[in-house]
């Protein structure tokens, strides 16, 4: 028997409060009429007895204590999956907007989705090749990793990421294997336009899957998109084995409509007021990226978002470097040098690229080569530093030749542009050029082996 | 059996039930028709709290709620080893089987297999007394652990029946045994525990074995005492996990418990795929037969998060009482802390420091006391070394977990980020790390490696602190204008720091070195700079020595002297000397 509820007993922001309910389960789906026809969705999110708390995803407003019939649909929220999502658009609960009608469901999932056992995942170790040298060579992105990238407001990072779904060696291997699935959360729709755009330039739109909550939609439903997004991919890669790359935009906009739904919820908040489960539910966003044992699929993330003020240690960028495995963290003094994607190289770091590396997946020297540039780029900030205090000409003539060496690290390697796409071969030797500047004995992190192949005599070193 | 109720109020994964008198405090519970495991955590007049340890989608209010009678307890037996469980000992592979690559809710499985045999030893005899914690009967386990089965701590009696050595399940009777009283307990190969208990021990003895981990920075210059407990504080991508990796391959220890608290699902993966396939340098079998993982991940439910970090200390307690030496690591206990402000938030307590609950100390404290070297009840001699990661929010050490695990630990093993950036692993900080075991564990050195380690360690100690007061003179004016002694004392500590402290885990000799090594290394690098103080002091300039490139040979001799021919380091010193005396001829 379906029993439609008449109003509410209390509006409180994003929550509406109902009384007398028999039978409610925690987190159910529940549609809310009004008397004109129109109907919203909210989520049960808290019940104490009789009375039961709803989120309403499309907002409160408008709603009076007698306006509305809520009717309980005794399941928690749904997405309805098929192949036919490739190339569709979606609202940021998983409706249609794109006028092409509603999805056949092959099946519905639990858009939470279930944790991936340990002891099911298999360890990612391919490389995906993304013909950017600061991230091929010093922060390898491997299939299956979560991998985010931590901008600033007005930074290129949505051009960084369309060079990576542009770039990526996976979508030319096996076309018909590859597909992206892109959540906007709060996003301007220029970014939005902007995405779909590169998508269609590149020929992908038909393997894409969006999600889009913009920043005017409802702040509710931003809660949901990442999770509808990560359903739709996790049924891609593990039901139809496929290699899904996930972009998420922008994360700092999904933690700050968190941090409104929970503070009306009335909870204890944690740091700069954030809910104190924030690194909970971060995680079980970010944990649902991997590959499964048995399955051939895959799940990679790129989740971007802006630090607030630049600050790398606001809980959004802090709490999310602790759980993705790495970070591409982009630096406004490099783009604002011209030095494009501005990837600063020291702090960002690819957890899982020491596995998926050298001999038999790049090339032998490629460690080493990494471990050596980090160290020289290293001392190039320290002797930069010394520099402004006692000025260039002080300097050594070692101190000097690193100066050189790290200018041209910033123009040539990092800065390679948006629009090239270099071979991972391409890239090792660009780094060997590069460190050949340096006299030999500076560089303690590499083998004489590799030394005597690939260190440069001095007629073909660069110039700046 | 058990009380029953019904659920009255939902919230996350904390659930109400109204006006009972039911359940006691911290009994374990099964809520709802899905079963899902929970634990009585408040009761007051009106509402008994309980936190659920799965996802509570879809549960309803006058859904049952039933209780066990006692608090939440492990399974204590063979066949933990070498097994990787869930915060509540539920084994994943078992999960995985019944319910595939995702977990599922409610999942009802064993802690132990209860159907594979072991080869028991019955050791007691008929009409012998047997007092608690004493050995009954053994098994091995794995290739390199032998289990023993001990009498429950609470327990004592005569034998009054001894079955034969065979083949038994776990939870076959071997032995019978009638206490004072007169009743008869039948001993099985397992027993449970309250994981929030200690078990009892019969004295706690002093920490002057060191716990041997092959990394030089900490076995040198931080040394940690079996039974020690450490912290090691980071921020994100300064190393933690990497560090607690190396420790738990290469440690010294005889059992290894490794809790993954709310890290990442692939690290886990990685520690199953990596350890399986690695040998343990001691007995030459693999790796996996001296481990027990505990997993779980930043997605598994909160509430078990919690309990994760204290099933891996009972299990570790259960194995040091059979007199092993237990090294835990737990990665990390940031996220255990935010595990009990979540639920604490969830109850709706008084936060203090940065929401955290005003038990946050206590509870640590509690945690990190259940490490030492004991004697066990069973008169044995055994140890829990307890090493837990602490991840700061925004890398500040002045925040509440570290700085309060800082007061409940002996070792602070402090990750920079700095370091990290140059890549220069393990990123210790030695300028604000300590270990607290120096005078503890001299003895031992000195008997063992000799007077000259202890003195070594001093000075290359006081280089490091020497450098790093010049490197601030240098920060303003460069290094050209020092004066060569200074200059030198740069060049040793460069070589100290390249050479010595940084190591490299992917390097097969360099991943684990033997303290004789260690000292062998110092003593080298200690001798460079004797000898070329010397020359320092004649006025032969420091270039003319930098020149020789003694100073990069030595940085390489890491990798250069492999671990079987320490007797290079002799060649070493002739080198040194040659080349710096006929230097002294020229000048």
């Amino acid at each position: 028997m379906i029993i439609d509820y008449i109003g509410a007993k209390s509006v409180n922001g994003p929550l509406i409060m109902l009384d007398n309910i028999e039978g409610a389960s925690y987190e159910e789906v529940v549609y809310i009429r009004f008397e004109d026809g129109t109907a919203r969705q909210g989520r049960v999110v808290s019940i104490n007895g009789k009375s039961v708390v709803i989120q309403v995803f499309e907002g409160t407003r408008s709603i009076s204590l007698t306006n509305t019939q809520t009717r309980f649909t005794g399941h928690p929220l749904e997405l309805s999956l098929s192949k036919e999502i490739l190339g569709r658009t979606f609202n940021g609960t998983g409706k249609p907007i794109d006028l092409l009608g509603e999805v056949y469901p092959k099946i519905k999932r639990n858009i939470n989705g279930a944790s991936i056992n340990p002891v099911s995942r298999v360890y990612p170790q391919n490389y995906i090749n993304t013909g950017i040298s600061s991230i091929d060579v010093l922060a390898t992105l491997i299939r299956g990793q979560k991998l985010p990238i931590f901008s600033g407001s007005g930074m290129k990072h949505n051009e960084l990421a369309v060079q990576i779904v542009k770039q990526a060696k996976i979508s030319e291997e096996n076309k018909e294997n590859f597909a992206i699935v892109f959540a906007a959360m709060g996003v301007k729709k220029d970014v939005a336009d902007y995405f779909r755009r590169s998508f269609e330039e590149s020929g992908t739109l038909g393997r894409v899957v969006m999600f889009l909550n913009l920043s005017n939609d409802p702040i509710i439903e931003r809660t949901i998109t990442p999770r509808c997004a990560l359903t739709a991919a996790e049924y891609l890669a593990f039901d139809l084995n496929m290699h899904i790359l996930v972009i998420m935009t922008d994360m700092t906009s999904y933690a700050e409509a968190l941090r409104e739904f929970s503070s009306s919820k009335g909870e204890i908040p944690g740091r700069k007021g954030f809910p104190g489960y924030l690194y909970s539910d971060l995680a079980s966003l970010y944990e649902r990226a991997g590959m499964i044992k048995g399955k051939s699929g895959s799940v990679t993330q790129i989740p971007i978002l802006t630090m607030p003020n630049d600050d790398i240690t606001h809980p959004v960028p802090d709490l999310t470097g602790y759980i993705t495995e790495g970070q591409i963290i982009l630096d406004r003094s490099l783009e604002g040098k011209g030095c494009c994607p501005p990837v600063s190289i020291l702090p960002s770091l690819s957890r899982l690229m020491k596995d998926g590396i050298g001999e038999g997946y790049t090339r032998k020297d490629h460690t080493a080569l990494a471990n050596q540039l980090f160290a020289s780029y290293a001392k190039v900030i320290d002797i930069i530093s010394l520099a402004s205090v006692i000025g260039e000409d002080e300097l050594s003539s070692t101190d000097k030749k690193y100066l050189e060496f790290g200018k041209l690290f910033d123009s040539q390697f990092i800065g390679q542009g948006f629009d090239e796409n270099r071979s991972i071969e391409q890239s090792l030797d660009l780094g060997w050029r590069l460190l050949s500047i340096l006299p030999r004995n500076a560089l303690d992190r590499v083998d004489d082996e590799f030394l005597e192949q690939y260190y440069q005599k001095s007629d073909n070193k660069l110039k700046l | 059996m058990g009380n029953m109720d019904l659920i009255y109020g939902i919230n996350g994964p904390v659930i109400t039930v109204k006006n009972t008198k039911t359940f006691s405090i911290m009994e374990m519970v099964y809520v709802g028709n899905a079963r899902l495991v929970g634990e009585v955590i408040g009761i007051n007049e009106q509402f008994t709290t309980i936190q659920v340890y799965e996802e509570t989608t879809g549960l309803k209010p006058n859904e049952p709620v039933e209780g066990t009678g006692g608090p939440l307890k492990v399974t204590l037996g063979p066949g933990i080893i070498d097994n990787i469980f869930d915060g509540i000992e539920r084994p994943l592979k078992a999960i995985a089987v019944q319910s595939g690559a995702f977990i599922e809710r409610g999942a009802m499985v064993q802690s132990l297999n209860e159907d594979r045999l072991f080869d028991v030893s019955v050791l007691a005899q008929k009409g012998q007394w047997l007092e608690a914690g004493e050995v009954y009967a053994q098994c091995p386990e794995t290739s390199i652990i032998f289990h023993k089965f001990m009498v429950p701590p609470s327990l004592s009696g005569e034998v009054i029946e001894a079955f034969k050595d065979g083949k038994y399940k776990v939870n076959d009777v071997v032995v019978v045994i009638k206490d004072r009283l007169g009743k008869t307990h039948h001993l099985t190969l397992c027993q449970k525990w309250p994981i929030r208990t200690p078990r009892p021990i019969l004295e706690h003895l002093p920490a002057t074995i060191p716990l041997i981990t092959g990394q030089r920075v900490l076995d040198t210059l931080f040394p940690i005492a079996k039974g020690g407990t450490a912290a090691v504080p980071g921020g994100f991508g300064a190393g933690k996990t990497m560090t607690q990796h190396q420790l738990a391959k290469w440690c010294d220890a005889d059992i290894i418990v490794y809790v993954g608290c709310g890290e990442r699902g692939n690290e886990m993966s990685q520690v199953l795929s990596e350890f399986s396939e690695l040998i343990d340098p001691k007995s030459g079998k693999p790796m996996t037969d001296r481990t027990i993982l505990i997993a779980n991940t930043s997605n598994m439910p909160v509430a078990a998060r919690e309990a994760s970090i204290y099933t891996g200390i009972t299990l570790a307690e259960y194995y040091r009482d059979m007199g092993y030496h237990v090294a835990m690591m737990a990665d990390s206990t940031s996220r255990w802390a935010e595990a009990l402000r979540e639920i604490s938030g969830r109850l709706e307590e008084m936060p203090a420091e940065e929401g955290f609950p005003a038990y946050l100390p206590s509870r640590l404290s509690e945690f990190y006391e259940r490490a030492g070297r004991v004697k066990t009840l069973g008169g044995q001699q055994g140890s829990i070394t307890v090493i837990g990661a602490v991840s700061p929010q925004g890398a500040d050490f002045s925040e509440s977990v570290t700085q309060n695990t800082k007061r409940f630990t002996r070792c602070f093993w402090a990750l920079d980020k700095s370091l990290a950036y140059a890549r220069h692993y393990p990123a210790v900080n030695w300028m604000i790390s300590y270990s607290e075991y120096f005078t503890d564990l001299d003895a031992w050195f000195i008997e063992n490696l000799g007077d000259e380690f202890i003195k070594y360690r001093q000075n290359i100690i006081t280089l490091l602190h020497e450098e790093d007061k010049l490197m601030e003179i240098v920060k303003l004016i460069g290094l050209d204008v020092l004066p060569d002694d200074q200059k030198l004392v740069i060049e040793i500590a460069r070589v100290i720091r390249l050479g010595f402290l940084q190591q490299n885990a992917f390097h097969k000799d360099d991943t684990f070195v033997s303290l004789e090594k260690q000292k062998q290394m110092m003593r080298v690098i200690l001798h460079l700079y004797e000898k070329a103080k010397n020359l320092v002091a004649i006025a032969i300039p420091i270039s003319c020595i930098e020149k020789l490139g003694i100073f990069e040979k030595l940085i390489k001799m890491k990798y250069d002297i492999s671990n079987d021919k320490l007797e290079l380091f002799d060649d070493y010193i002739k080198e040194i000397d040659s080349a710096l005396s006929s230097l002294a001829e020229q000048g």
